[in-house]
């Protein structure tokens, strides 16, 4: 292949063609030599968005990321950018570009070079322009001379993240990009890469194991597990309304309660919970619903309610009553409890620290309760303790 | 199969993919073909000892290996002059890797610098200064095993101590540390932690001073005076005619170092699964 | 309380004692068969040239006898350079596939890959070029394939000639460049080559901008490795060779053990050391590894 004609592919198929295309995944699988490491894919992730891919390790998250690259082929399914199927097109040939797992910066080029290398290698002009613009976007002009090895671990970091924009790629893939950086750092370059995403207005897909980052930086989260994507939604509503009992252990924390079904009521799922009869709105009840069907009632742990005994609490709802508090954390902004019900499950509640309220010491006698839109309702075929503490990396 | 790709392509992406292998293979093949011939020259039965040629089978070679005494004498010099220069050679590279990765004096680029130098010089011109040397000295009569045996310690020495340097260098200070932590004193810690971790690095510099005393050509002649050792033997006989012997000598040596080669790296795995278990 | 402020530095002391102790044995025998005989060599390049190992050699400070042996000696020392060079280009070529190979190729038999490279090195260096002469003779399986495929005329030959002398070198040296390209080979992470594809390189642009670039150590080391002691090696060259390959490695052997003419083979051997040394010194600068010595 000539270097015209190539060059003039990438040029044509970058920059102005981005509007509106947005990724495409469809069937998309993958198979090694022992197992399927992804399963008959199907994902859009539509055009200017910030969208992360979140599972714990061996998810299949990383596999996906390096198909999409081109890294990685598919065993089956296909790849687009809007209308341009790019699931067999050469990596170097496919309008995308990634900021790899601990940056993969070239030592040997000092960080002016490492970030005009997909330029150069595209042949375009103006690359000392649009190379000083990149960097002082990502705040490192003064730094453009050093070698990679001279930096700072946040430092590398931009310069991986300018190396890879700098090429206006109609999506940009990170690869768990904060993974190699400390908590504080992390947070701030969570803040720094949401606002280079806003202003450069690219479609950015992230990769990570970090359920808190992946929260805090994306507009939209699919929850991977097994090579599945398990639910897919704005992080607010799959923290709110989790569908599976993987997302609703490993978004947070949750704590699920076997109970059966008795019954619809307009709208809602009647659920028979131990005794106590609870009611479960009808948009968060994600079970077949027939009476004598048993289901996981879960509620997180900051909506569970805490009183002593017999006292009514201001806030109308489901109270079950017979709980013993077997254990008083106290973290500061909030304190935590394990209150272990009639039945013998241990029950996790966060009480904030508002100072309205008295601490309860362990062994005392309390009700617990919640407001019956705050409960969801799970299938029981699923494991209760699915991702439970997959995200400790 | 995927719609996306044809079958030439697919065959084209495979092809691409273990080209630069299958060239690995054949430059591998390339270096392997001498050793096959001198495998196939050990059962061959000559028919005139000046045609160097494949002429037909026979274990003659195997069962009288001595057909030729001055050969076997070469060879058990060889071997005599080979173990003495690795004892000393091993011992005195070892003491000096140690010291240069253990301990911090002045002088250690110079030392570093003495210890590179003999390996990028040429091996004529360390046998000529060798030479130079002896006669200088007036040893030009005695010029036979010991003279040998000097020279062999000295080139060996350099490659004892870069190879027992890179094992020690490699080497976890923590676990010294750790060792001392645990109520080791310093003679049992050498004994205890640091010595059985740098062994096989020893090992293997003993295994490459043997063979590269054993098969040292050019800076032995210059320094044997009447003594011959076997490759000194092989050069004599390649202009007169080669007994087929050489070749059986040659083979045995690829067998040994091979199986050396292989126990080590099989007991190494075997030690990393018992680890993994 | 002095005790423990006075115990460290004599613990110190104690300690580079130690290291002196340890160091000295080696050190003296590099100093007395090393440095010692290199200046003996000198000393020798500058006798009078008349002298003779019966009536023993005068230090005349002849630095004449370097231009006798340049005037005399010059072919087989160009002739050694230049096979030496082109051995070690072929070193490079051939050391490089299989180096990157192993590195990257192999997968699980990467180990064994790695001890076939160092096998061949255990078995006689002589042994192993009489085999050679074996497979490029007039009879042999090469030149009949070759004159077979009309490549080579019906009276062509490989043996004895320049061609068979500079594959002997390259085949005997071939291990030492493999190790040390494989070392920096190995040490490159496949993350940068896929960083590469990435951002728009081709495979062979991805090959000449990241992986070379990073293995230039192994290749500075390989070179060196190869082409110093090819230089040096007469044995291929006389093996393998005929009389008009003749190498500076030979002339120099004959001149002190046959024609005992120890100032001019003195002078010889300290040209070549010289050379070779300026010319490592060069490459090494041009190469840009300087912190590799």
């Amino acid at each position: 292949m000539s270097q015209v004609a190539e060059s003039a592919e990438t040029d044509g198929s970058t920059g102005a063609g981005s509007a509106g295309s947005g990724l495409h995944l469809r069937n998309l699988r993958k198979e090694f030599a022992a197992f399927t490491a992804v399963h008959d894919l199907d994902l859009d992730v539509p055009s200017g968005s910030f969208f992360a891919l979140l599972g714990p390790s061996g998810c299949g998250k990383t596999t996906t990321l390096r198909m999409v690259a081109g890294l990685e082929t598919p065993t089956s399914g296909s790849i687009a950018l809007g209308e341009r199927d790019i699931t067999w097109e050469k990596p170097y040939r496919r309008p995308v570009n990634t900021v790899f797992q601990n940056y993969a910066l070239f030592p040997h080029l000092d960080i002016y070079e490492n970030v005009a290398f997909g330029l150069r290698r595209r042949k375009r002009k103006d690359v000392e322009r649009e190379v000083d613009a990149m960097l002082e976007l990502v705040e490192l002009t003064s730094q453009a001379r050093k070698k990679p090895a001279q930096l700072s671990g946040g430092q590398q970091q931009r310069v991986a993240l300018a190396r890879a924009i700098i090429n206006r790629p109609e999506v940009l893939l990170l690869d768990e990009p904060l993974g190699a950086l400390d908590l504080k750092l992390r947070r701030s370059m969570q803040i720094e890469i949401k606002r280079i995403q806003t202003e450069v207005g690219l479609t950015f897909v992230h990769v990570t194991h970090d359920q808190e980052e992946a929260m805090t930086m994306a507009d939209t989260v699919a929850v991977m597990n097994a090579g599945h994507i398990e639910q897919m939604g704005a992080p607010a509503e799959l923290y709110e309304n989790p569908q599976t009992t993987f997302v609703a252990n490993f978004l947070g924390q949750s704590n699920l309660i076997e109970g059966t079904v008795r019954g619809r009521d307009g709208e809602d799922v009647k659920v028979d919970m131990q005794g106590t009869v609870v009611t479960i709105p009808g948009q968060r009840a994600h079970v077949a619903g027939n009476a004598g069907d048993l289901g996981w009632v879960g509620i997180r742990p900051e909506k569970v309610l805490i009183a002593e005994e017999g006292q009514v609490i201001d806030a109308p709802g489901n109270s079950i009553p017979g709980g013993v508090v077997t254990d008083v954390s106290f973290v500061g902004v909030s304190t935590q409890y394990l209150v272990r019900m009639p039945w013998g499950q241990e029950l996790t509640v966060f009480e904030q620290n508002t100072g309205r309220r008295r601490l309860f010491a362990k062994g005392e006698r309390v009700d617990v309760s919640w407001r019956p839109e705050y409960a969801f309702l799970l299938d029981h075929t699923q494991d209760r303790a699915a991702g439970r503490d997959e995200d400790a990396d | 199969m995927s719609p996306g790709m044809s079958p030439l392509q697919r065959m084209g992406r495979w092809i691409g993919q273990h080209l630069v292998l299958a060239g690995g293979i054949l430059v591998l093949i390339y270096m392997f073909v001498p050793i096959f011939v001198v495998v196939l020259m050990s059962f061959n039965d000559p028919k005139s000892r000046l045609v160097y040629r494949f002429d037909g089978f026979t274990l003659q070679n195997w069962l009288n290996p001595c057909a030729d005494a001055a050969m076997c004498s070469a060879v058990s010099r060889s071997i005599q002059i080979g173990l003495l220069a690795t004892l000393i050679a091993t011992v005195l590279g070892t003491m000096m890797a140690f010291a240069l990765v253990r301990h911090r004096f002045h002088g250690r680029s110079v030392a570093n610098l003495a210890i590179f130098l003999p390996m990028a010089s040429p091996e004529i011109v360390l046998g000529s200064s060798l030479l130079a040397l002896f006669v200088a000295a007036g040893f030009a009569g005695q010029l036979g095993f010991w003279t040998i045996l000097i020279a062999h310690i000295m080139f060996c020495l350099s490659f004892v101590v870069i190879t027992v340097r890179a094992r020690l260098a490699g080497l976890d200070n923590n676990l010294e540390q750790a060792a001392m932590d645990l109520y080791a004193n310093e003679r049992q810690t050498f004994l205890r932690v640091t010595f059985p971790l740098v062994f096989p690095g020893i090992l293997g510099a003993a295994l490459l001073a043997f063979s590269l005393s054993f098969d040292d050509f050019i800076i032995t002649n210059l320094n044997a005076g009447n003594t011959t050792t076997f490759p000194m033997y092989v050069w004599g006989v390649a202009q007169r005619g080669v007994p087929m012997q050489v070749n059986v000598v040659g083979t045995v040596m690829f067998v040994i170092s091979v199986a050396i080669v292989v126990g080590v790296e099989l007991n190494r795995r075997r030690q990393e699964k018992a680890l993994a278990r | 309380m002095t005790e423990v402020a006075t115990q460290p530095p004599e613990a110190r002391e104690r300690r580079k004692l130690t290291g002196y102790w340890l160091l000295l044995p080696g050190a003296l025998w590099l100093l007395l068969f090393f440095l010692v005989p290199f200046y003996s060599l000198i000393a020798t390049s500058l006798y009078d040239p008349e002298g003779s190992i019966l009536t023993g050699y005068d230090m005349t400070w002849a630095f004449g006898n370097y231009v006798t042996a340049l005037q005399d000696y010059w072919p087989p020392l160009f002739r050694a350079l230049w096979y030496g060079a082109v051995a070690t280009l072929l070193c490079l070529v051939l050391g490089y596939v299989l180096a990157y190979a192993i590195a990257f190729k192999a997968g699980r038999w990467k180990n064994l890959m790695l001890v076939l490279v160092i096998a061949p090195f255990f078995t006689s260096f002589l042994v192993r070029t009489l085999s050679w002469k074996l497979l490029l003779g007039d009879e042999g399986l090469i030149v009949d394939t070759l004159q077979f495929l009309n490549i080579l005329g019906d009276d062509g030959r490989l043996l004895a000639t320049p061609f068979a002398v500079i594959a002997g070198l390259t085949y005997n040296f071939l291990p030492f460049m493999v190790l040390p390209l494989f070392a920096s080979l190995d040490k490159i992470d496949p993350r940068l080559v896929e960083a590469s594809r990435d951002l728009y390189a081709r495979p062979i642009v991805g090959f000449f901008k990241v992986t070379w670039p990073l293995s230039l150590p192994g290749v500075v080391s390989g070179t060196l490795l190869c082409f110093i002691p090819a230089v040096g090696d007469y044995i291929n060259a006389q093996l393998l060779g005929n009389t008009q390959t003749r190498v500076i490695g030979a002339v120099i052997q004959s001149l002190f053990t046959d024609a005992n003419d120890f100032a001019i083979a003195g002078a010889l051997s300290m040209i070549l050391m010289i050379m070779i040394l300026a010319m490592v010194l060069l490459y090494v600068r041009r190469a840009g590894t300087e912190d590799l010595l």
